[in-house]
């Protein structure tokens, strides 16, 4: 995946190489600008079963800070924060290859370097049997869910 | 042999008349006989499903899952531009302005639309409210919501926003709403059953000329659809994924 160019970011940022789930590595660079979820706003992907994304609605154009060009073909991990814990993404990945719905709370990286609290539920889509992709939905989480999932995440992490 | 023609009894009663319309229409098209049956609400129409008495529906985005998956429907066509939407209100003169000023035990006056009731308990997760905090008022009709709100029987409603949209002024004014939802792919579909999947291509091209013809035209003018764009079996199953997607968390 590209590294995070310069020429997007807004403010000041970090830099950091951030180590992938397949083993590769990109540069991120992270700014501490929140964007506010919009009251209603719900963001919709759909992955083939190697988590690159197919399918996203306007939303997801809208909050990530990507054209639909450069969201379609390339991996979910696009939107993946350093501040987001492996452990998390490895449940994520762990329930769907059952066959289950997943549930949490995930911080997301934007194209400019800011960030983005959502809550997300995935799903398998299963076709004849066989898991074809999978299914996401991320929306306005509740603010007490995510200060605990700051700790958490923060612990984790440590 | 006569079929049953089903419309998700979610449209304002005005439409009525155009719905009747359309099945005269569509009998001609397709040269058979086709009843067009009235369902009094949801739950109604989801028992004359399982029962196998409905051959060609316009089905919301929940039913269509049931009808593709368990049922055997084949997908035909989607109106242009028209994507379902929920919204949720509260009384205008009450004390709630946003989402998080609801208490996790909140009463909501809903109806038996379930995608509309998926996506509506969605939007109040801001407010930690869940399907097992939250009292419900079931309704028959989006107008019975209004009224329950309006009445001080419920702290909040859900309504498709295309419903809210076409309510009177009258009851309207009575009304504020709090947040609606935009996901800007799930729809309605024209569903037809595997006993009439020979019809299927001949249905598909009937409809998407449908509006270049002068009676076209107008049925759809009058139906609020500009145009019914084709509508293919992956289309119906990534929006069945999305409906499952949005279920609550059990």
């Amino acid at each position: 995946m590209q590294d995070m160019q310069i020429d997007d970011i807004v403010g000041d940022y970090e830099e950091i190489n951030q180590s992938l789930s397949d083993g590769s590595s990109r540069k991120v660079l992270v700014t501490q600008q929140e964007t506010d979820f919009p009251a209603g706003c719900l963001v919709v992907s759909q992955t083939d079963i190697n988590g690159t994304i197919t399918a996203a609605n306007e939303s997801f154009v809208t909050m990530s800070g990507y054209s639909l060009d450069e969201i379609i073909g390339s991996p979910h991990a696009l939107l993946r924060h350093p501040d987001m814990p492996a452990a998390a993404f490895a449940d994520l990945w762990q329930t769907l290859q059952a066959g289950n719905k997943w549930y949490g709370y995930v911080k997301n990286l934007r194209k400019d370097g800011g960030f983005y609290w959502v809550y997300a539920t995935a799903i398998p889509n299963i076709r004849e049997g066989v898991v074809q992709g999978y299914t996401s939905v991320r929306r306005e989480p509740s603010k007490t869910k995510i200060e605990e999932c700051k700790k958490l995440y923060r612990e984790m992490l440590n | 042999m006569t079929y049953n023609l089903a419309v998700s009894p979610d449209f304002k009663p005005d439409l009525l008349s155009g719905w009747f319309i359309f099945n005269t229409w569509l009998q001609h098209q397709l040269d058979t006989g086709i009843h067009f049956e009235i369902h009094q609400g949801f739950d109604e129409q989801l028992e004359a499903i399982d029962a196998d008495k409905v051959d060609i529906i316009y089905a919301n985005p929940y039913d269509i899952s049931r009808l593709v998956r368990d049922k055997g429907f084949i997908p035909v066509a989607k109106p242009h531009a028209k994507p379902d939407e929920a919204i949720v209100v509260t009384a205008a003169e009450g004390g709630i302005n946003v989402i998080p000023d609801l208490d996790v035990s909140a009463t909501i006056a809903k109806t038996h639309a379930r995608d509309v009731d998926n996506i509506g308990m969605i939007l109040l997760e801001p407010a930690d409210i869940t399907p097992q905090s939250a009292q419900t008022l079931e309704c028959d009709t989006y107008i019975c919501v209004a009224k329950a709100l309006i009445n001080g029987k419920a702290d909040v409603g859900f309504m498709l926003t295309e419903a809210f949209n076409e309510l009177s002024p009258l009851v309207a004014k009575q009304l504020k709403p709090l947040v609606s939802s935009q996901i800007q792919l799930i729809h309605h579909a024209i569903l037809l059953g595997p006993q009439l999947a020979e019809h299927h291509d001949a249905l598909a091209a009937f409809l998407t000329d449908m509006h270049n013809t002068e009676k076209g035209k107008k049925i759809l003018d009058d139906l609020g659809i500009s145009h019914w764009e084709p509508m293919d079996k992956e289309e119906a199953e990534f929006m069945i994924d999305l409906m499952d997607t949005l279920a609550p968390k059990e």
